[in-house]
């Protein structure tokens, strides 16, 4: 049987599959219980890869079905659409599922080395984090995307901790009063469009939204609005992303290379909930906060630009740059344009999978220094200065010149930190969005599409905040540049006298896969760049979603059609 | 009863989020539970309020809101008192870590350098005199 004859032949069973499996995987090593780590590491993998496919399957579903827009309905419980669960696959669902699997099996590799040794239960907790992730990405109602957050949260604060140590305790506690804060904001706005609009369910709620009365309308507001700000607390937007930075940089690399994925759930949530709530069409309420959304993405921007300059320990400029492409998202996605919506999804796709490749970098990168016989500078990592002469850029007895100061040439670089070097480089190029990485095509698409709102040719006035997205994402990318070659320069140009890390294949194959990944986003960007943008004038134009969602009945009872069934 | 469900809900909220800016961990967590109860009580109140009606449909009365409360926000409670507490338990487990490990029950793990810092604490006997033999 062919690929697509048993995508064709799985469906729609093939939605729930992404939240079957890593549910099934982690009981099934909860059994095991915490001995047999080989074994479950294997479990693991196995789960990851049967994820991938099954999210290809998912992608390559929506992309061939036949229909412009596919939109794939499962009803778990079988109840009929408003009332019972709803699970969903469209273009950004699939997307966003096939992401999401490809961090994970990358992470899950990496661990696999040694991570996973470093505290109990990492792999359930992995694979309840993966179900808690698929699930939010694939949900069509408010109250399941809550539970599924939920799920997802409580596996992240057992993963935020997997190591232990004092620093991973202390950004934990802040991350889960954080969190929990969130979490009731969320249950605040949930309860009252509940209240507004008398549904939970995405579909019916938009279809309740243009005949709400007058009167409501104000509580319908405020409840998107602190919806959202439960949503924006996940995706990192200023300022609510000060516990960020120190909880991924002190979560073990695997840990923070999955969460890379977690501020773009985040992003994924406002996108979902604000385009079927307030299109364009819906009136009144159509685009219902996007300048507020342009603004806080805007600062964002501006403050993951400051942090990343102003950083000089690797780990937090990791998270620096997570929280800068969360801002560029942010800031994208509220211009309600769907060629900007396409750009910015073609520069997430990149950007995450090029930060998460970055977070599992970092650790390499810094375990040259764990083997350095000399002790760290109190204060040195965490200098108040930004541009402070690193101690380690004096010359030292083996350096790199001969005896007239001419440096020498040919002498070999080892393999390990040239590949370090080597994935360095991309990762910077792709992070500040420089040719040829896929954050430069992301960046050019958006940037167009913000420059020439009416399409090229037509000249129509440009708002002030396309010029300050602009001017921002020029300017960051300059800044970017410039700090990661600071960081290049210090880690790998000034490390004469230390040892060659040894780096293990399991460890540098996820890291060189992702980043291969980057490379074929801009290889391949004519298909992905249609796929994105196809993505976005759906969300942008719900109502194919809304329409298959509503029309879908459950699947009849045997004994209602009086073939077979219990009563006979 | 309107009345008396909003001031609750208000008392709860107020003082949850009061207790949540505190620089005392068990206050945040003290803080976190009341902000759950209120936000329970809020989804409750988002429902229609009704006395003495249930959710479940009896023979010969009209499944309505006029006659039956609504069932849905009743489930969502259950729901978020059951994940509330499950991680306010968890983030008990990570408060008790963190007082383990850095001996202080501020939430920074540190003192702040205000001068508070030697004032008597509770668990922090500062300024003992040393019991002679």
């Amino acid at each position: 049987m062919s690929f697509a004859g048993l995508v064709e032949w799985t469906m729609p069973h093939l939605i729930v599959a992404p939240i079957l499996v890593p549910m099934g995987t982690a009981i099934l090593m909860l059994l095991l219980g915490d001995s047999r780590r080989p074994l479950k590491a294997v479990l693991n993998v196995l789960s990851c890869v049967l994820g991938v496919l099954v999210a290809t399957g998912l992608v390559f579903w929506v992309q061939h079905s036949g229909e412009v827009q596919a939109v794939g309905v499962y009803l778990p419980a079988n109840w009929p659409v408003p009332y019972g669960i709803v699970l969903v696959a469209d273009r950004l669902s699939a997307m966003m599922v096939l992401l999401t699997s490809v961090l994970g099996l990358a992470a899950v590799l990496y661990a696999s080395a040694r991570w996973h040794k470093a505290g109990v239960h990492f792999h359930p907790l992995f694979q309840l984090q993966l179900m808690g992730l698929y699930g939010a990405f694939l949900t069509a109602d408010l109250f399941n995307l809550f539970v599924f957050f939920e799920i997802m949260l409580t596996a992240s604060y057992g993963l935020l901790l997997h190591g232990s140590g004092w620093a991973r305790v202390r950004s934990g506690l802040h991350y889960i009063a954080m969190n929990l804060m969130a979490s009731t904001m969320f249950l605040i706005g949930v309860a009252m469009l509940y209240g507004v609009t008398g549904t939970l369910s995405f579909a019916d709620m938009a279809i309740m939204v243009p005949a709400i009365p007058e009167n409501d309308r104000g509580l319908l507001h405020a409840g998107a609005a602190i919806l959202a700000v439960a949503f924006l607390v996940k995706a990192a937007a200023w300022p609510l992303n000060f516990w960020l930075p120190s909880a991924y940089s002190s979560a073990s690399a695997p840990v923070a290379a999955l969460f890379a994925v977690m501020t773009k759930l985040g992003a994924y949530a406002v996108l979902r909930v604000w385009t079927l709530l307030f299109p364009q069409d819906a009136g009144v309420s159509a685009l219902y906060g996007g300048p507020v959304l342009v603004g806080l993405g805007l600062l964002t921007l501006a403050f993951g630009i400051v942090g990343v300059v102003a950083t000089q320990h690797l780990g937090r400029m990791a998270a620096f740059c997570a929280i800068l492409s969360s801002g560029t998202l942010l800031a994208a996605l509220g211009f309600g344009a769907p060629a900007v919506t396409g750009g910015a999804l073609y520069y997430t796709l990149g950007s995450t999978l090029a930060i998460s490749a970055f977070f599992l970098l970092v650790e390499l990168i810094d375990r040259t220094r764990e083997v350095e016989e000399r002790p760290l500078y109190v204060g040195e990592l965490e200098s108040e200065d930004p541009f402070a002469y690193p101690v380690d850029l004096m010359p030292v007895r083996d350096v790199n010149l001969d005896d007239d100061e001419q440096a020498l040439i040919g002498r070999a670089i080892p393999a390990a930190m040239a590949f370090l070097g080597l994935a360095f480089i991309v990762c910077a190029l792709t992070i500040a969005g420089l040719p040829p990485m896929a954050g430069f095509v992301g960046k050019v698409v958006m940037l167009s599409a913000l420059l020439n709102p009416a399409g090229f040719g037509d000249s129509a006035p440009i708002s002030t905040a396309a010029w300050l997205l602009l001017a921002l994402l020029v300017i960051g990318g300059l800044l970017q540049v410039i700090a990661m070659s600071r960081a290049g320069v210090r880690y790998f140009w000034a490390t004469h006298d230390r040892p060659v890390p040894r780096l293990r294949i399991i460890e540098t194959l996820p890291i060189g896969a992702l980043l291969l990944l980057v490379g074929a986003l801009v290889w391949q960007a004519d298909a992905v760049l249609r796929y994105v943008n196809a993505t976005a004038r759906a969300l942008h134009d719900p109502k194919e979603y809304i329409g298959t969602v509503v029309s879908t009945k459950p699947v009849p009872s045997p004994t209602a059609t009086g073939e077979g069934g219990l009563r006979r | 009863m309107e009345i008396i469900l909003a001031i609750a809900i208000g008392v709860l909220g107020g003082s949850g989020v009061w207790l949540v800016l505190r620089p005392r961990s068990f206050q945040v967590l003290m803080g976190l539970a009341l902000l759950s109860y209120a936000v329970n009580l809020f989804i409750f109140a988002m429902g229609s309020l009704s006395l003495d009606k249930e959710p479940i449909v009896q023979p010969g009365l009209v499944p309505n809101l006029e006659n039956y409360t609504d069932p849905l926000p009743q489930a969502l409670v259950l729901t978020a008192i059951v994940i509330g507490f499950a991680t306010t338990a968890l983030f008990l487990v990570v408060l008790l870590a963190s007082r383990g490990l850095s001996d202080t029950d501020h939430v920074d793990g540190e003192e702040p350098d205000d001068g508070t810092a030697l004032l008597p604490r509770p668990g922090h006997r500062v300024g003992t005199p040393e019991v002679g033999p």
